[in-house]
């Protein structure tokens, strides 16, 4: 009997190993281990010492046990078994993690927290004994241990203690913190683990000479995370949107928040090493007659253009401190004086370090936030909707407002229906001949659009730069004009255009192509939205550093480096003027007219795919732009302030909680990893 | 608490620091709610309590349909009235904040989502549960025969051993193939 069971058993096993661990290793000790009934021995598996496969094993022997419990006479061959042990064996065995929590009392958790510390004191000191939890469990019979808990809770709480004690700090804490108990028993068993250790706190446990530095580091790392922790910026207006919109919504705005920390990192660097000297010995250079109107502010041309904010304003040489200075911008050095000088900041070598080094810490943070998440949240796509999993795990805790805790209702409910009637009625058979012409004639579209609009901009600048220089040769002596001025602006405006009206395009075809799956949907939208941005920016970028670096007199530019950083700041500012303009025209207007008009109950839904990649390309942008413009970060905090504020008044008015499914941690994932792609596009400019 | 004004010790601050995932700020804000949540007279007594009515008027937690469950799980008072100390309510943020563990919170969102507290879920606790996440309103609930389809697939789907409820392992490992899993069980004060 034991045995026919234990041959049905097997199959669900194998399959949980695999979709467990998926990991030969593990597979590879169970089966190596012979499953057969009737031995217990089999069952003390050799190496298991980390706590997933200890789970594995816990859940094993449970299977196992399971089986047997239900056939009578494995039943009384346990008994027969069991007599063999001693009594401290069972009772250890009895106090196992068993599989009622609501018996699972103290006794069990600190039984369990017990093994964890020691499996944690063995896999550092890599011995590979036979851990007390590869034992089969007899959780069934668990029962008798009741009467003796009150000492058996000490003897295991005095085993947690001297375990605990022998660990290193560090894991210590860990372990403590990460252990299920109340407060008020995990600060008992504090105090019985440092009992000899009266007074002390916990990180000056041992001062060997090497971890004398590390406790310095950490000291300086968690001082630094308290300052930064401590600013707490935006956080009741996150908590509120966070409350009402749900964790998706929210990923965006941490996602400014995040784009902001970066751009006030590299505008102090640069700031201190690279604006400040330049802006305290500023280069004398000819005055030039630039009538001061407003609109220097949005072309960066006239006044600003040879201000601290572009390239062409920084001395081609060394600073010294005690050399006058009177030299032109492109021009000698102050190498012949003679004075000992203070202090020599050469600054064409600063400006280099300082931006590599900029680009290289950005890069590492991006690579190492992006290789943390992913591992967070790589999981196999299976879209076929688990039911388990959407039953359990999509409750969104944050959302606390009634009408959206309302709407979370209805949201899984009709989620839940939809599932049921999949699993009842089987998915629907459609054409697939014609679900392929409209998927080809969607992609088509898309892409055709695209091209397209690459094709026009590429001509529409080439136009314009030779336009421009028409004029510049023209108006060689006289004032330059303000329509000329202007003119400058169209470039950057027909780019916004093209960015704002395309992905409604890109909208509109995929609610024509009316895919299965929402998250098919999603990525497929991302990636047409990405291809479009890509584009715009190659085109541009082959315009700025391909034809205009490589001949600037021929488009009559004293600087090209200073021009593409014009370029770019007005690209910047452009683009925050148009998603100001679409913020408040197109969407409040637009929920204006689904409501009047259209007479929608709902009011539109917040795109954060989109918005998101708008938050890309601008900070690429920046990045592109920080070689040539090293104060666009400024301009790009203001932006990043003014966007978070704006976007999220829009939203409390506009907007409401999306019907759709969104995988915070998933999309966030993609996110930091488009958003490092850029970024090395930025140092490829060097 | 230790203390009868409205300061938190610092060695008692420091120990909590230890002892849960949360941060300084965190705990001395976690201090203040929850002095605003005691009436005059408990604010002089050593270890205070809040009646579970009291922490249910928190506006993070209202309109959450679990909330009472969660007032259960994490007292530790002898009268099983949901009443929370000092104490437990900084459990209940610690298990819920940011940096907890995922085997911290798929236990506790485990004992919470164990309506009847026998240590497994069964059929009853499954109904129980998904009737909180569809909401009160009896058009958006499921019909019976909907419900029972919906249990017997979860167990299907979940119950590994066959016994016909879920326990904790197996709950875990449903819950670890879920990344979104820790992102959506999180309550910031």
């Amino acid at each position: 009997m034991a045995y026919s069971v234990d041959f049905n058993l097997r199959p669900i096993m194998e399959l949980e190993l695999e979709s467990l661990r998926g990991d030969d290793t593990a597979q590879d000790s169970m089966t190596g281990t012979g499953l057969e009934s009737g031995s217990r021995e089999t069952l003390e598996m050799e190496v298991l010492t980390t706590e997933s496969r200890d789970r594995l094993a816990s859940q094993m022997s449970d299977v196992r046990e399971r089986a047997d419990e239900r056939s009578e006479e494995s039943i009384q061959t346990n008994l027969l078994v069991r007599k063999r042990w001693s009594t401290t064996t069972l009772r250890v065995l009895s106090s196992m993690p068993s599989r009622s929590i609501g018996q699972q009392s103290r006794l069990e958790i600190i039984s369990q927290c017990n093994i964890r510390s020691t499996q944690l004191r063995r896999y550092h000191r890599q011995t590979q004994d036979v851990s007390l939890s590869s034992r089969p469990s007899i959780r069934g019979y668990g029962i008798e241990a009741d009467s003796e808990d009150v000492c058996e809770e000490e003897t295991k709480r005095q085993e947690l203690v001297n375990n605990l004690q022998s660990l290193s700090a560090g894991d210590r804490v860990r372990m403590l913190r990460a252990t299920p108990l109340s407060l008020a028993e995990k600060t008992k068993l504090r105090k019985l683990v440092f009992s000899d250790k009266v007074g002390q706190s916990l990180l000056s446990s041992q001062v060997p000479c090497c971890s004398l530095l590390k406790r310095a580091l950490y000291h300086i790392w968690f001082g630094c995370l308290f300052i930064l922790s401590s600013l707490q910026l935006w956080q009741v207006a996150l908590k509120r949107l966070g409350g009402r919109f749900g964790t998706g919504v929210l990923s965006y705005f941490l996602f400014i928040r995040t784009l902001l920390l970066f751009n006030v990192f590299l505008f102090l660097i640069n700031g201190l090493f690279l604006v400040l000297p330049q802006a305290i010995h500023p280069p004398l250079h000819t005055p030039s007659s630039h009538r001061v109107t407003g609109l220097e502010l949005f072309t960066g041309t006239g006044y600003l253009s040879n201000s601290l904010m572009f390239y062409g304003y920084y001395t081609n040489s060394t600073i010294n401190t005690s050399c006058r200075p009177d030299e032109i911008t492109a021009g000698t050095g102050c190498g012949t004086t003679s004075d000992p000088h203070m202090m020599a900041y050469n600054i064409p070598l600063a400006y280099c370090f300082t931006i590599g080094i900029t680009f290289f810490i950005t890069g590492i943070v991006l690579v190492y936030s992006m290789s943390k998440s992913f591992g967070r949240s790589f999981r196999v796509f299976k879209s076929q909707g688990n039911m388990a999993i959407k039953v359990f795990c999509s409750w969104d805790f944050k959302v606390s407002k009634k009408m959206s805790v309302r709407m979370q209702s209805e949201n899984i409910t009709t989620q839940l229906k939809e599932l049921l009637s999949e699993v009842k009625g089987g998915e629907e058979e459609k054409g697939r001949l014609s679900g392929m012409a409209v998927h080809l004639l969607a992609w088509s579209i898309s892409l055709g659009s695209t091209f397209f609009c690459a094709l026009g901009i590429h001509c529409f600048a080439k136009y314009m730069h030779l336009n421009s220089t028409l004029r510049r040769h023209e108006d060689a002596e006289g004032e330059v004009s303000v329509v000329h001025e202007a003119r400058l602006l169209a470039l950057p405006g027909v780019v916004s255009c093209g960015n704002l009206l395309l992905p409604g395009l890109f909208n509109l075809v995929s609610w024509m192509e009316n895919f299965n799956s929402p998250i098919v949907r999603l990525y497929v939208s991302i990636f047409r939205n990405l291809l479009l941005k890509v584009s715009i920016l190659g085109v541009l970028c082959y315009h700025w550093l391909g034809k205009i670096a490589a001949e600037p007199e021929q488009h009559g530019l004293q600087c090209w480096e200073s021009f593409v950083g014009q370029e770019l700041y007005r690209f910047l500012l452009v683009d925050f003027i148009f998603t100001v303009l679409y913020t408040v025209f197109g969407e409040f207007l637009w929920k204006r007219f689904s409501q009047g008009v259209l007479r929608r109950r709902r009011k539109p839904v917040f795109d954060i795919a989109r918005n998101v990649l708008e938050l890309i390309y601008g900070q690429t942008l920046t990045w592109l732009g920080l070689l040539f413009t090293p104060l666009l970060p400024a301009v790009q905090i203001l932006k990043l302030l003014l966007l978070f504020h704006m976007k999220k008044s829009s939203l409390l008015v506009n907007c409401q909680a999306s019907r759709k499914l969104w995988r915070a941690s998933q999309m966030s994932t993609l996110f930091i990893s488009l958003l490092c792609f850029p970024s090395f596009l930025g140092p490829s400019c060097l | 608490m230790g203390t009868t004004a409205s300061q938190l010790r610092k060695d008692l601050l420091s120990e909590y620091q230890e002892l849960t995932f949360l941060t300084k700020q965190e705990i001395i804000l976690a201090h203040k709610r929850f002095s605003e949540l005691l009436s005059k007279e408990d604010r002089n007594i050593p270890t205070p309590r809040v009646p579970m009515e009291k922490v249910l008027s928190l506006p993070e937690l209202k309109s959450n349909p679990f909330r009472k469950r969660i007032c259960h799980v994490f007292s530790t008072s002898d009268m099983k009235d949901g009443s929370l100390t000092f104490e437990d309510f900084l459990d209940l943020l610690s298990a819920f904040s940011d940096s907890a563990t995922l085997e911290i919170k798929s236990h506790y969102a485990f004992r919470i989502f164990d309506f009847d507290d026998d240590g497994t879920l069964d059929g009853g606790d499954l109904e129980k549960l998904v009737n909180c996440l569809t909401g009160e309103t009896d058009d958006t609930r499921l019909t019976t025969e909907e419900m029972r389809q919906l249990i017997s697939n979860i167990l299907e789907e979940s119950d590994i051993d066959k016994d016909g409820t879920v326990n904790l392992s197996e709950f875990q490992h449903v819950i670890s193939r879920s990344p979104d899993f820790v992102s959506s069980f999180k309550i910031v004060l």
